[in-house]
């Protein structure tokens, strides 16, 4: 079963203006990995060339941050949402 | 409380008050700071007094020095307030996206304000704020998402503050902004008990990053990365305006009037309280709700509020 990946404004050039795509995977890993298949330009966006997650690029599962839950190893089942924001502050 | 000889001297030791009737669960005690009860409105005056103080102290802040700011209100109203007092003038760059109570508070207190784009958020008033400083060397910028007087203020005010009111805390729960009262209260709370768990809430970044070019003009700040939040917190959830709008309404119904981020912050509570067995959660509320009333919080129906709200920087 796919999951639904949000994407941010700035990602959307690279899906064809898509807001929103599929993506199959039981890890956050899985999930990359098949979205760079799909979409190869995503690729350094996701990821840094040593295969770290981005400083500036947000992951959450459903809304939890998998920074604190495994990062890339963090568990994706099926009808949850993945979403990617780009790190902002407030203040 | 009594008497003071100033009012920055009533910055801090705010009430923390027992709102567990809005627990979803029954073994989970649920405590919050009303930090709108400083003299400037928000949970900010403790930093804009520790950042300006620290730099009296190390000589880079002068008298009659003019002091810069970004902030999406309530730090530039601390600063303002504080710079009022001891006779700086004081520069803010704030996004045009903020509620209008925001920039009528600090014309109250003689700031001089400088518009950023809406769609560049909080980040690019930073960026704003960074440039004049580089054509103004003369001028101090506080920088409150570098500057370790920022974290400071909590890990020497606030953290200390809810040990002393509730040192049974199990679960501290706060907002990220620029991540000082995370970090410092975090920080200190860990120090006493090791076994406290950090839980952090975030606003999506979804509206205020438009502007937003490349996902290297995103930012974590200084505060955090310096200080290793990564390894501090324990979870992080982001959570949108419609819950944040929905926890400020159910706050007020419990008599607590607080801002949008406070909203925020009681959606992560919940969360939390739903997932442990049991336990005593503190959380910060940052400012009152007086600086939202014009976005119709409380009072309007609540898909226009939470359109409204999209468009709004709040945290």
């Amino acid at each position: 079963m796919p999951v639904e990946v949000r994407l941010p404004n700035i990602l959307r050039p690279v899906t064809s203006g898509e807001a929103s795509v599929k993506a199959e995977g039981t890890t956050v890993r899985d999930i990359f990995d098949d979205l760079v298949r799909r979409y190869p330009g995503l690729g350094p966006s996701l990821l840094t060339p040593e295969g770290e997650m981005h400083r500036h690029l947000n992951v959450f599962v459903n809304d939890d941050d998998v920074r604190y839950l495994g990062k890339l190893e963090a568990k994706v089942a099926d009808a949850d949402t993945v979403t990617l924001m780009p790190a902002v502050a407030g203040g | 409380m009594g008497r003071y000889d100033s009012v920055l001297d009533t910055i801090g030791n705010t009430p923390l008050v027992d709102i567990s009737e809005l627990s979803p669960n029954p073994r989970v005690q649920v405590l919050i700071k009303l930090e709108g009860l400083n003299p400037a409105g928000s949970v900010k005056d403790r930093a804009a007094k520790s950042m300006i103080e620290e730099a009296e102290k190390d000589g880079s802040l002068s008298p009659g020095q003019r002091i810069l700011e970004s902030s999406s209100g309530n730090t530039a109203a601390g600063l303002a307030m504080i710079a009022k007092i001891k006779g700086y003038p004081f520069t803010a760059v704030v996004p045009e996206n903020v509620s209008v109570e925001r920039t009528k508070l600090l014309r109250a207190f003689g700031a001089e304000i400088i518009v950023s784009p809406a769609a560049e958020g909080s980040n690019g008033a930073m960026r704003r704020a960074q440039v004049l400083a580089g054509e103004h060397p003369d001028w101090w910028f506080s920088f409150q998402y570098g500057n370790p007087a920022n974290p400071k203020a909590h890990y020497e005010g606030t953290g200390p503050e809810i040990w002393r009111d509730c040192p049974e805390v199990t679960h501290f729960v706060a907002g990220l902004g620029t991540s000082g009262t995370i970090i410092g209260v975090g920080r200190f709370l860990k120090e006493r008990n090791p076994s406290v768990s950090v839980w952090a809430v975030q606003p999506p970044a979804g509206e205020t990053v438009e502007g937003l070019k490349s996902l290297d003009e995103g930012f974590v700040p200084p505060v955090f990365t310096d200080n290793d939040g990564y390894s501090l917190l324990d979870r992080s959830r982001v959570v949108g305006p419609r819950e944040s709008i929905e926890w400020a309404r159910r706050l007020a119904g419990a008599g607590v009037f607080a801002g949008l981020s406070t909203g925020a912050a009681m959606a992560g509570v919940a969360r939390c309280a739903s997932e442990i067995d049991e336990g005593t959660i503190v959380t910060v509320s940052p400012d009152g709700g007086w600086k939202y009333l014009s976005t119709d919080v409380w009072t309007g129906a609540l898909d226009d509020v939470v359109e409204r709200a999209r468009h709004e920087l709040y945290f």
